[in-house]
């Protein structure tokens, strides 16, 4: 398959401490790949590095076969690197209307990015000119996931999208992730916790302390493999 | 009624100009987060260049106006973000705010040094020489008119950028959450350049505009900004309809004020404090919540040794004799002044250091204190000094009741705002009575101060002011220090790190910061005494809110946490004097050199202090330089005494000697000096060896 995001035994530290170890993914268009493993293991970091805000120290980034690597994290969201990053990707202090704004940088206009929002998340509507720092949690992480429908990413990153919400959220929010991989995204996701992802997912890789220790479609034996490593022995 | 329509147009008219430059002010803000305390300096600049451009050089209006507003003031926003902000965009709210009162201290310090203060520069109104028309009964100048205009085509642009402009988003954005800024293709760097070049043409057009109708006076003109904070505050620095609002207050009741106030002794200063006094209520009755941050780093505050400390005390009083048996009488009244002036530095310790209040109002209780000396200690006596201390405190616990309603941003403004209204109001107040008691300040004039009277010793001499003012020196530095170390110290620091944590834990706020802001005044005023007594007569001049901001940087600059700032501060602030003695023209570069100073502050952030300490640490625990060291000094100071050598060789040779026996010092300390690197980094902070594994598989066998 022909991969739209890859990463080719990518490095990289934190204040001179190195937390990934040689990492290699790769994530096709329309595929949603489930990027799981403990605290700590560099999962946000991965992504962090797959969006360009954090520097590799070797290895490659690559999008759509094209070199990317060290390109700023401005240039890769306008070529349609989307990635919502951890804990409510929104501008706190601006009200929804303004965070829909943000989103024009593909050529938009402001109108069509509020027709696709509300579409979707019809109660972020009635909240336009609320600041978004006031919504609920599930209403922000909506407001965040919107970007990445309203800027036709070609790669979305997902970064923790269940942290602190209900599962029925949770369950909600992942149909519109299907949804969106579904049009030809190549998908992304990191998550802590394996069960809601894993229904979604195409494939799935588990990073353990900066290596990928485990590949594979979950509907193999990955589910069993999986809670082995995190649990320590065959459950 | 004429009269009143008359007023109320004057009011406008100002009230237009605060609302341009109170907008620029919130806009910075809103963008940048920064509250820029600079930014009326900025049209101050602006201000004098319009008039050495026209006045001056003669240039056409339009030419002149097109050269300020269009080249210089764009430059200098963008030189204000490039060479001070962008250093200090990662740094704490305080760092950022530091940066802003240094840049103020230093274009005050600079337009004096350029423009002479003592020249008047009287500005043309524009189109003076057109009829005033009249609307109803009312005459409105065109002066008058072109700056209501002015201001509501600024109130349309800004709002239009703001709100219908993806740029005006971006710059929003930008404050937010830089990374996510970057995530959604904006470019931080370009949102701040904009919104620095857009806040200093704003701050121009205002410093233009209001030059004409005031005197081109460089404090005046920067201070005359109180009353567009005033403004910004009412729109609680983000809403700009709000501050447009406020601006209307605030011109209007200036205005009103000049008409209507009735004379007397009493009431002239309430007209000039009005807009402060004002800030003040704005900022108690408003609440202000902070922009949701998501960096912030505090700075530690490391515990200080006591024996260190008492070594550190002993040697500040060693100092002060050493000073005042080599100086001459007329070299001490200048030096001596290290002591008391690094007393009021040392103040801002607790109180900003420990507790992260930051106040700028340390000068003015430095001044209370000086005041209640003047009065009660004519005679000399010592219980007139603790009145000094005790007064002081209970000014600053006066503070810290609003105070608690306040932090960050704020609490400096709030405290500034205090200071103003001190200076421009109650310290200018004649004498006056409160049930039966006769207060008097500075009685509109200076204040005497005695010399002290230590158990029947009069301290007359100015050597035997400055080993008191030493020794009162080391004895506040124990006291900080020893504060560090308590249980209250502990919970100051506890406070700083999160309010709301501490009070969670049982802790009581109100006590704590009336506790911390009484202590500090305190000591404050108990320095502004000594400084009284040395400089025998005290005005308010010298004890304003601006002369207060270079003794804040220079502190600032030593390292807030360290309790050997009162020295440093006092060394650092008054030591450049020395340059004097060389050339009298180095006089403007002493003036603005605690500005520059403060403005290199985003290269280490944790003060200057810590590092002085590392570098000498060696030389302190060398058992053959520090001895040879105090050797050769006490030697040196013999030879001085006996007039053998002269001071310069002194001064000179001490430090020769002191950088070489450091030098020496550090090298001979260097075989073993490998830095300690604790197990679990091995191979990750040095690389790893082959003997390591060794020492591991020891270390886990137990041996």
């Amino acid at each position: 398959m022909n991969a739209l995001l890859e990463l080719r035994d990518v490095r990289a530290a934190h204040d001179g401490i190195t937390v990934l170890h040689g990492v290699d993914l790769s994530v096709a268009a329309g595929q949603v790949v489930a990027l799981l493993g403990p605290n700590g293991a560099g999962k946000t970091t991965t992504l962090r590095l797959a969006a360009g805000i954090h520097p590799a120290q070797s290895g490659q980034l690559l999008l759509g076969g094209r070199d990317v690597t060290g390109v700023d994290a401005r240039d890769l969201a306008r070529a349609g690197v989307c990635l919502i990053p951890e804990g409510r990707g929104v501008f706190p202090n601006l009200s929804v209307r303004d965070n829909l704004q943000m989103m024009t940088f593909t050529g938009r206009t402001r109108a069509e990015i509020e027709e696709i929002a509300y579409t979707r998340f019809p109660v972020l509507a009635s909240r336009a000119s609320q600041t978004a720092g006031t919504l609920s949690g599930g209403e922000q992480q909506m407001l965040a996931l919107a970007r990445g429908l309203a800027t036709d990413p070609a790669v979305l990153l997902l970064d923790e999208l269940s942290m602190g919400l209900a599962p029925l959220i949770v369950t909600k929010l992942y149909e519109q992730v299907a949804e969106i991989a579904r049009q030809g995204v190549a998908v992304l996701i990191v998550e802590q916790f394996a069960a809601a992802v894993l229904g979604i997912a195409d494939h799935a890789a588990v990073l353990v302390r900066g290596r990928v220790e485990l590949q594979g479609s979950p509907d193999g034996g990955l589910r069993d493999e999986l809670s082995a490593l995190y649990l320590g022995s065959s459950a | 009624m004429e009269q009143f329509l008359t007023f109320g147009i004057v009011g406008l008219s100002t009230a237009a100009i605060y609302a341009v430059i109170g907008s620029g002010l919130v806009l910075t803000y809103v963008t940048t987060g920064v509250f820029n305390f600079a930014h009326g300096a900025a049209g101050m600049l602006a201000a004098f260049c319009y008039w050495q451009f026209t006045v001056g050089w003669g240039w056409p209006v339009p030419v002149a106006l097109a050269v300020v507003l269009l080249v210089l003031a764009p430059g200098f926003g963008l030189a204000v973000e490039r060479v001070l902000m962008r250093p200090v965009q990662h740094l704490g709210e305080a760092e950022r705010l530091v940066m802003t009162v240094a840049l103020l201290s230093g274009a005050i310090a600079g337009a004096r040094w350029i423009w002479d203060p003592n020249v008047p520069r009287p500005l043309r109104v524009f189109f003076a020489d057109r009829e005033p028309f009249h609307i109803g009964p009312a005459t409105v100048t065109w002066h008058q008119a072109l700056t209501m205009t002015v201001a509501v085509a600024v109130a349309a642009g800004l709002w239009f950028l703001l709100n219908r402009t993806r740029t005006g988003t971006e710059m929003r954005a930008t404050v937010d959450d830089r990374s996510l800024a970057r995530l959604t293709g904006a470019d931080p760097l370009r949102a701040g350049r904009v919104a620095w070049i857009l806040g200093t043409q704003l701050a121009a057009v205002g410093g233009i505009l209001i030059a004409p109708t005031v005197a081109l006076d460089a404090s005046q003109l920067s201070l005359l900004i109180v009353s567009a904070y005033t403004a910004a505050v009412f729109g609680r620095l983000r809403s700009l309809p709000l501050t447009f609002l406020g601006a209307v207050v605030v011109g209007c009741l200036e205005s009103y004020l000049t008409g209507y106030l009735p004379q007397n002794d009493y009431l002239p200063g309430l007209r000039l404090a009005a807009p402060a006094l004002l800030l003040f209520l704005a900022l108690l009755l408003f609440r202000h919540p902070r922009l949701r941050g998501r960096d912030r780093r505090l700075v530690q505050v490391p515990a200080p040794p006591l024996r260190g400390t008492l070594v550190f005390a002993a040697s500040t009083v060693a100092f002060a004799v050493v000073l005042a048996t080599v100086l001459g009488e007329a070299d001490l009244v200048t030096y001596g002044t290290i002591f008391p002036l690094g007393i009021v530095a040392l103040s801002y310790i607790p109180l900003a250091g420990y507790a992260g209040q930051i106040s700028l109002c340390q000068l003015s209780m430095a001044g209370i204190g000086a005041v209640v000396w003047g009065h009660l200690g004519s005679h000399g006596g010592l219980w007139a000094l603790a009145a000094a201390i005790a007064v002081s405190a209970a000014a600053g616990a006066l503070i810290a009741v609003p105070a608690l309603r306040f932090s960050g941003v704020y609490l400096a403004l709030g405290t500034a705002a205090f200071a103003v209204v001190l200076d421009r109001w109650i310290f200018t107040l004649p004498s006056f009575e409160v049930l039966g008691v006769r207060i008097a300040l500075f009685d509109q004039g200076s204040v005497e101060m005695a010399a002290p009277n230590l158990f029947g010793l009069r301290l007359d001499s100015a050597a035997e002011l400055t080993v008191l003012a030493a020794v009162f020196l080391g004895l506040a530095s124990l006291g900080v220090a020893w504060l560090r170390r308590s249980g209250f110290g502990r919970r100051l620091i506890a406070l700083r790190d999160s309010e709301a944590a501490y009070a969670t834990l049982g802790g009581n706020l109100l006590v704590a910061k009336v506790l911390v802001f009484a202590l500090s005044a305190g000591i404050a005023g108990l320095g502004g005494a000594l400084w009284g007594m040395q400089q025998r007569s005290i005005t308010a001049e010298q004890f304003n809110l601006i002369a207060g901001l270079p003794i804040f940087l220079v502190a600032v600059i030593g390292g807030l946490g360290a309790v050997g700032n009162g020295l440093f501060a006092g060394t650092a602030f008054v030591g450049p004097n020395i340059l004097i003695g060389l050339a009298s023209w180095t006089q403007n570069i002493i003036s603005l050199l605690p500005a520059l100073a403060g403005m290199g502050l985003g290269h280490s952030p944790e003060g200057i202090i810590s590092r002085f300490r590392r570098e000498w640490e060696p030389l302190g625990r060398d058992r053959i330089a520090l001895p040879a060291l105090l050797g050769a000094l006490t030697l040196g100071w013999v030879l001085r005494l006996t007039d053998v050598i002269n001071g310069w060789t002194l001064l000179l040779g001490s430090l020769v000697l002191a950088y070489a026996l450091r030098g020496y010092a550090s090298a001979r300390q260097a075989p073993q000096a490998e830095p300690d690197v604790p197990v679990e980094w091995w191979g990750v902070r040095r690389p790893w060896r082959p003997q390591d594994g060794e020492v591991l598989a020891r270390g886990t066998a137990g041996s």
